[in-house]
């Protein structure tokens, strides 16, 4: 236990500044947790959905929960279904093997609801394009509202991607 | 053992372009046959199975399958000449592995083996069942309407027997698959698996591309393995293009692929530490994966390496200052999991957890022909960079880390001990680097030429066949993941376990559904 603390205190906190949508400068915690309390009245919930991808955006997803990036610190969460979400976050070209899972999983959203594409088979197909197993971008399926190209996009970029689709579209109701 | 001792193939066998030693012979049905009986017992490996349709050229169906044998790799051609009735003797009575290999190469060709489970495997409905994609006259490009089919799991029945089914979307940030429980109250009596949902039409693709772009969609079979598999497709590409690659692109594709080994081990170290509810091991191997990345953007110009290794050789060459700066950050990943390692191996509660869960047997897991990292925890003593070492393995000496007892506990240790070691490698090759040419320029391959790249990636052993088509066409390409060996030892790592420790057995094996999928 005491090297459990001591590994603790050693390695101190590390969660880094919040990046704006785009520009380099950076935001307090304080402010976005000011801005999503007066967009959706609680901390935002994200729901994930992997379409077809090849894991490689998950991995970056994944990287926003490690401390420098700490998003639940921030107030936004990814939670485990679909049904307590605000947000989709969906990745990988549309397989044709998860194009009714993906449908259900829209549906299943409560409205108000938005989705963002992460990467670029997300955005467009990308190295896998359209094909008899390949529907290629998330648009092609279900309305997407933002997306965040690169591949893997670093995981600032998809934290850019949240906060940019949160701050431009007042969720309505 | 070598394919040397298989004598009633002498004379027929020749050599096959690789990055490794591998033979190649051309057999009939029962050559085909005799062969993987006799490899079987004489601890050869299912390595891969794939087909190709060869009806615009001689009028053949072809089917090749690669065993991995103690001393070499090799590849036997069975020519099926029935094109009407397409059938094969089915490898999987011998070799339990091969079973969704054939049931995939059937829904892609429409060449099934002699073996009976008529289910699909890579298709659920997403195209017609009398459409086979990956025949030549099959457009890739064209779309069908996805209809629903049923997939008849076997029922497990008896009193208080009950199913619990999920998937495809999982609670987590995780790729989709499908599992069915049967459990009695918490106990799993059964586990199926159904995998596929990623599949993407790869083979297919991979035809539609040019050779030199192919490494592209090699590194994004499964986004955590892209130095392996792209350095797997380029090995093949020079292999048949009879290119070789610089000796110091060979020193830095070693180190990326270090480096992708070191990330996903601290990565899953992290996970596994949380699945058994000690957060504390997230938060900390999380953020030296994330130091670990933020190194290769330094030094290799990016996180995930998915473009670093293109054909003949790396893209960048190390900055001036990236030995230093990696000497430092390898001090420090080796300094923090030392200390993390002694706290994982005396936290009783996690050690409770991780004891045995999901123990595979090493029997069993000789016997399903386990791969790579999740063999190497149930004893099975395979690692590439050891038994075959290609450019610059044959010179790093790499050491094997095995373990027996299977379990969890069995799988983190292996992941610890592999960390040290990969440490070791990247600082020997270190020791190498110099100012030299990094790159090299690779012809076009002759139409028709065959060859393989094989590359120990982290999960374990990766395969890249590739056979040229015209004026640097790509004429098939098979692309294989040690997740479709492994997948399996799962459904038995599970049974007489809790449904409350699967993520956690799950996480150990951690496995690619992308790279099965394809």
């Amino acid at each position: 236990m005491l090297d459990v603390l001591s590994t603790m205190l050693r390695t101190g906190i590390l969660t880094e500044p919040l990046p704006t949508c785009g520009d380099a400068s950076s935001v307090a915690v304080e402010t976005l947790q000011k801005d999503l309390w007066n967009i959706v009245g609680r901390a935002l919930c994200i729901r994930h959905v992997d379409a077809g991808s090849c894991n490689g955006c998950e991995l970056e997803i994944q990287a926003l929960n490690n401390p420098y990036y700490n998003l639940e610190g921030a107030g936004v969460k990814f939670v485990a279904s679909p049904r307590h979400a605000d947000v989709l976050l969906v990745t990988g070209p549309v397989s044709v093997n998860m194009e009714e899972a993906l449908r259900r999983t829209y549906d299943a959203v409560p409205d108000p609801k938005l989705v963002i594409a992460v990467g670029d088979c997300g955005a467009c197909g990308g190295v896998f394009g359209e094909g008899y197993a390949s529907r290629g971008s998330i648009a092609n399926i279900i309305p997407v509202h933002h997306t965040v190209p690169g591949c893997p996009p670093s995981p600032a970029a998809i934290l850019g991607g949240i906060l940019a689709t949160v701050r431009s579209t007042a969720i309505p109701g | 053992m070598t394919y040397m001792s298989l004598i009633f193939l002498e004379g027929t066998i020749r050599q096959l372009p690789s990055n490794i030693s591998c033979g190649y012979a051309k057999v009939g049905a029962a050559q085909w046959q005799r062969a993987t009986e006799e490899l079987c017992v004489s601890g050869g490996r299912l390595f891969t199975l794939w087909g190709a349709d060869d009806r615009d050229r001689d009028g053949r169906f072809r089917i090749y399958a690669a065993y991995l044998l103690p001393e070499d790799v090799l590849v036997l051609e069975h020519e099926i000449e029935d094109i009407v009735n397409p059938i094969y003797p089915s490898l999987t009575p011998m070799f339990p592995s091969a079973l969704r290999l054939e049931r995939a190469m059937r829904d892609l060709f429409g060449v099934p083996s002699t073996e009976l489970d008529e289910r699909g495997w890579l298709r659920h409905g997403g195209w017609p069942e009398t459409i086979f994609p990956l025949r030549r006259d099959i457009d890739g490009k064209q779309q069908y309407p996805v209809t629903s089919e049923a997939y008849p799991f076997l029922q497990v029945e008896g009193d208080g027997v009950h199913e619990i089914p999920v998937g495809p979307v999982h609670a987590g940030t995780i790729e989709p698959g499908h599992f069915r429980f049967s459990v009695v109250g918490e106990k799993v009596l059964r586990l199926e698996e159904r995998l596929g949902y990623t599949h993407k039409g790869v083979s297919k693709r991979f035809e539609e591309m040019p050779q030199n772009e192919g490494h592209r969609l090699a590194a994004r079979l499964s986004g955590d393995s892209a130095v392996a598999f792209s350095w797997a497709y380029c090995a093949a590409l020079e292999a048949i293009t009879r290119t070789a690659c610089p000796p110091q692109a060979a020193n830095l594709r070693a180190l990326a692929l270090e480096h992708e080994r070191l990330a996903n081990h601290l990565g899953d170290l992290g996970a596994l530490g949380n699945d058994a509810g000690f957060a504390f091991g997230l938060t900390q191997f999380s953020r030296l994966k994330e130091d670990l990345l933020r190194t290769n953007v330094a030094v290799f110009g990016a996180r995930y390496l998915m473009d670093y290794i293109v054909p003949g050789g790396v893209a960048l060459d190390l900055p001036q200052d990236a030995p230093r700066l990696l000497r430092g950050e390898y001090l420090a990943l080796e300094q923090a999991v030392t200390n993390l390692r002694s706290i994982y191996d005396e936290h009783g509660g996690l050690q409770d957890r991780f004891r045995e869960a999901g123990r595979l047997e090493p029997e069993l897991a000789e016997k399903l022909g386990a791969m790579g990292l999740a063999g190497r925890a149930s004893g099975v003593s395979c690692d590439l960079r050891v038994d075959h070492p290609w450019p610059p393995y044959d010179r790093l000496k790499a050491k094997l880390v095995t373990h027996t007892s299977g379990d969890v506990a069995a799988r983190v240790q292996v992941r610890f001990d592999e960390f040290t070691e990969s440490l070791r490698l990247c600082r020997t090759l270190l020791e190498d680097f110099a100012s030299e040419p990094i790159q090299t320029e690779v012809p076009f391959a002759e139409s028709g030429r065959l060859g393989i790249g094989v590359i120990e990636g982290w999960r374990g052993p990766v395969m890249i066949a590739l056979e040229a088509g015209p004026d640097g066409t790509v004429r098939r390409c098979h692309a294989h993941d040690p997740s479709w060996q492994n997948w399996p030892l799962l459904e038995y790592a599970i049974l007489g376990n809790i449904v409350p420790d699967f993520p956690l057995i799950n996480k150990s094996f951690n496995l690619s559904y992308s790279g099965q999928d394809g």
